[in-house]
This record gives structure tokens, sequence and C-alpha cells, in this order.
């Protein structure tokens, strides 16, 4: 019989994730996949899972499932939301075990947004363009989790868990620092700098596309240009002509036709999947602006 | 050689290029020469965007990418085609609700819109916007018109439109702001097909004429 997870309420996103879909943005497909990458990765390599493996991706808490059809191995990773099976809690980043019938439960987080469960032997749902991802702006791959979906699980591999708990700096409910590296369109704007001496907020129009700022409203040096659309990345800065700045997520369009005033380094970039709506974040250049003139 | 390459972030070069015919000779140098570290290659209508595993190697992309060369005849060939045969024909109904717009725009009648649009091969330059949505390039010079200034909410799957140097075909229905000039029944794009986009970069596309 094939052990199944019955999701019995998926709390306010809960979406199936793996790495993504690379390699596909010649067809206009995103990468898409888990928002914190190294979350994600951390609980498959807690119940042993090669890294291809798809994980739940529960935004905000509030996730339960029923095990079905046999006894798992899981972890729950990224922001803490005091994971429990049939009301016993276990440790955020440590492996677990879950009995046929039994109901793992995540509560709110304390701090942070997106927590990951996984299960040894992964996910097994059809995977769509060789991943496992939903990809929120296209509507890629399996459907955000209901009630009363089952979700199969894979075979697990020969390897058997070798970390019972993995040490992992928490989460920052506090203001958030990311580094960006400066341009290319930085000179698309009469003061770039503007962009790392304001405190900036989250507002709740963020998702995986994109995570919007509010502040100084950056201006723009030419009112009455136009950029080609151009490709984009995870991390980007785009700003569209309100000055407000938007960090793209995993599901940010191929092509974006605002101009990327910097991108966040890749080493920041999972952090921003943990920012909460009202948070503070602050912007750094990770290294000097190039010089540019007025009459470019 | 490439003139102006950007970092774009730590893992990533910006390409620059001043047009579409340019982007699409080099897209096909670069698929061709297997740089180590790239994950993926993002063409669009000026620049190239070249998306890489890690950041370590990026400083080692941005010098293989300086090596590379264009053949001389490759930027022609590009978007002129010397015999080039279309690898996909559209059936396209010319009802499109813009029309009589882009004729008041161009200063041709409908009919003539048609035919400029039917007689010369289109070319796919890059995707974007939405799976399986193509931005063609190398069209008729006359039919360039601009968006139009209040956007659709909703634009009708299979609708076929142009905007700027571009035409296109939406692949599902979808907000847009291109100028329509008809529609069609080609599934542009098909998660269960083993290729699922219709047109992709490089391919040669004919539109055809049929009545509704």
């Amino acid at each position: 019989m094939t052990i199944t997870l019955e999701v019995l309420r998926p709390g306010p996103l809960a979406l199936v994730e793996d790495l993504g879909r690379a390699g596909m943005a010649h067809l206009g497909v995103t990468r898409s996949g888990a928002a914190d990458r190294r979350s994600h990765t951390l609980a498959n390599r807690l119940v042993a899972n090669p890294g291809d493996r798809a994980t739940i991706e529960v935004m905000f808490g509030g996730f339960t499932a029923r095990v079905r059809g046999g006894d798992v191995a899981i972890a729950v990773t990224g922001a803490d939301t005091d994971p429990a099976v049939n009301g016993v809690p276990f440790g955020t980043n440590s492996i677990h075990y879950a009995h046929d019938g039994q109901v793992i439960s995540l509560g709110a987080p304390h701090s942070g947004l997106r927590s990951y469960l996984a299960v040894r032997g992964g996910i097994d749902v059809q995977p769509v363009l060789g991943s496992r991802s939903y990809d929120v702006m296209s509507s890629i791959g399996p459907l955000p989790l209901q009630a009363g979906d089952v979700l199969p699980i894979g075979d697990h591999a020969e390897e058997f868990p070798e970390l019972d708990q993995a040490p992992v700096a928490a989460i920052s409910d506090d203001i958030v620092e990311l580094s960006v590296v400066p341009g290319p369109r930085d000179d698309w704007f009469t003061d770039p700098d503007v962009l790392v001496r304001t405190n900036w907020q989250v507002t709740n129009r963020s998702d995986r596309v994109g995570m919007r700022l509010v502040g100084m409203p950056l201006d723009y040096r030419y009112g009455d240009r136009q950029l080609p659309s151009e490709g984009a990345t995870r991390g980007a800065i785009q700003v569209p002509p309100n000055g407000f700045p938007v960090i793209l997520g995993p599901d940010h369009p191929v092509t974006g036709g605002y101009p990327v005033i910097g991108v966040v380094v890749d080493e920041d970039i999972d952090r921003i999947a943990q920012i909460r709506p009202g948070q503070t974040v602050r912007l750094h250049w990770s290294r000097p602006r190039r010089p540019f003139h007025n009459s470019s | 050689m490439i003139g102006r390459v950007t970092d774009y972030g730590d893992q990533a070069l910006l390409l620059q290029f001043d047009s579409t015919a340019e982007v699409l000779a080099w897209s096909d140098v670069l698929r061709g020469a297997e740089l180590p570290g790239v994950v993926d290659i993002v063409p669009a209508s000026k620049t190239l965007l070249i998306k890489l595993h890690r950041p370590r190697y990026q400083s080692a992309a941005r010098q293989a990418v300086s090596k590379l060369r264009l053949a001389p005849e490759a930027l022609e060939e590009a978007t002129a085609p010397s015999g080039a045969q279309a690898d996909v024909v559209i059936d396209v109904v010319y009802e499109g609700a813009d029309l009589e717009e882009v004729g008041k725009l161009t200063g041709l009648s409908a009919k003539d819109v048609v035919a400029a649009h039917t007689q010369t091969l289109w070319r796919v330059g890059f995707c974007g916007f939405a799976p399986g949505f193509a931005y063609l390039v190398g069209g008729d010079e006359r039919l360039r018109v601009p968006r139009r200034s209040e956007p659709r909410t909703k634009v009708p799957a299979g609708s076929v439109g142009l905007a700027g140097e571009f035409s296109g075909v939406y692949p599902r229905e979808s907000p847009g702001g291109w100028q329509l000039i008809g529609r069609t029944d080609a599934a542009l794009w098909d998660v269960d097909r083993d290729e699922p986009a219709l047109l992709t970069p490089g391919l040669w596309v004919q539109f055809r004429e049929v009545s509704s």
C-alpha cells in the first residue's frame, strides 16, 4: 500500500515545491521552486532525501495532514511553527517520525514566513515540465493544496538519515539587511543611492512573484524613456514608474520592462522568503557603483 | 565581439545589443559555445541574460563571452531569410478588434494590413510575458504601431496582435495592450505536449489568412 499524506487544513497557502524548472526561460517559463531554497534543501537532507525531492512550502503555518498507509520520517525547517505529531511537539530542524493515522501539524510561526515539511521519499505528485513546483504566476505545476488532497509519498533512497538535527540561525523579526549588486540600470535614476539610504517597509502586496517595498520613492532620470523588456532573475530589484522597488521572487516573469536598479546577492536571496509584510528592509551596495554621466 | 557585458547581480551577465537580429545571432553563438555553469539564456528585444549556477562562474563566464565571435553573415541571416522556409504556419481569421485602428495608424487599408502581415516570414525573437508567448520580429516595417494606450483587461486566447516591431499570439486569455488584428485556433501552449510551446526562439513563422 502506498503511503500518503491527506491534507486536513492547508493554512493560508501550502504549495508543493522542489528546486524548480531551470533552463526553460526561452519558452517563457520561469524557474519557480522553493522560495527559501536553503530551508527546503535542509529539510530534504534531514530525512536523507536526494536533492531533487519535493517538500511542502507552508506559508504562515496552519497546516495539518494525516499520515496514511505506513510510518514516515519527517522534518520541518524554515520558520518555527512548533510542529507536532498528534499534538506532541518536536523540534524544527530535526528528524522525527509519524505513524500511520497520526496527524502532523504546524502552528503559527514565531518569526519568519515559510516553513518546509519534508517526508522521507518526497512528495511524489506528477511533475509538470520536469518539476513538481507550483508557479503562482503561470499556474504551472501541482495546484495549491486544499483540504482533502491526498499526496503520494515516493520511494525513499537507500541512505539513512545522518543528522538528527541541524544548527540553524534564528530568523530575524527585526530589520533585515540585504546586500545588492548595483545595476544594470542604476543610471536610469536621478539618485540611485536613495535605495541604500531608505528604510523600506515590506507591503502586504507581496508574494512569490515579487516583494513590494514602500519608502522614499526613486525618481526616473528620464521620464519619457521606455526600457525594452529584458531578462530578469530572482532578487532583481525592479522599479516601476511609481518609484517603489519590487524585489522579484521565484515566480517572477521571465522578462520585465522596468529598470533594474540592483540585484540582491545569491547569499541573501533565501532570507527574502522569510520577510513578513510590515518588516523593515535595509539595502546595501555590495560593491561601489560605477560612476555615470548625466549626458548618457 | 560583444560590446557591452554587464554583471547582473552576482550570478548572471547581461549582454546588450542594438537590434533583435543581433540578439538572435548571438543567442545561437552562445548556445553553441556551451559555456560552463550556464543554467539558462534569456533572449529579449535588445539583450541576452546569461543565468549561472553559482556566483563563482561569473568572472569565468564574462571572460569566455568576451572571446566569442560572430560570423559576419550571421547577423543578416538572423532576420533576412535567404530561402528560409516557414517552420510553422498559423491560420488566422483577420477580424481583430483593432484592425481598423491599425489601418488608421499605418495609413493602410484593412486588406493591405492583412497582406503585409501574411506576405513576409516572421521569426521568433524571444518568449516572455507568459508561457508560450513569442515575440515575432522581422515583419513588414509598415506594421509598426504603438501599444494601445488603455490595455485590455481580457484578451481572448488565440488573439493575434501587433506592438512596436513585434507581432505575437496570446497563448491564453490574459490582460494585454497589443493591437489585435485577428485570431487563430492554433494551440500556442500545451504542457502535455512534448514541445509545450508551438513557437520557440529562432523558428520562422508564416501567417495565412483563412475565412471564419
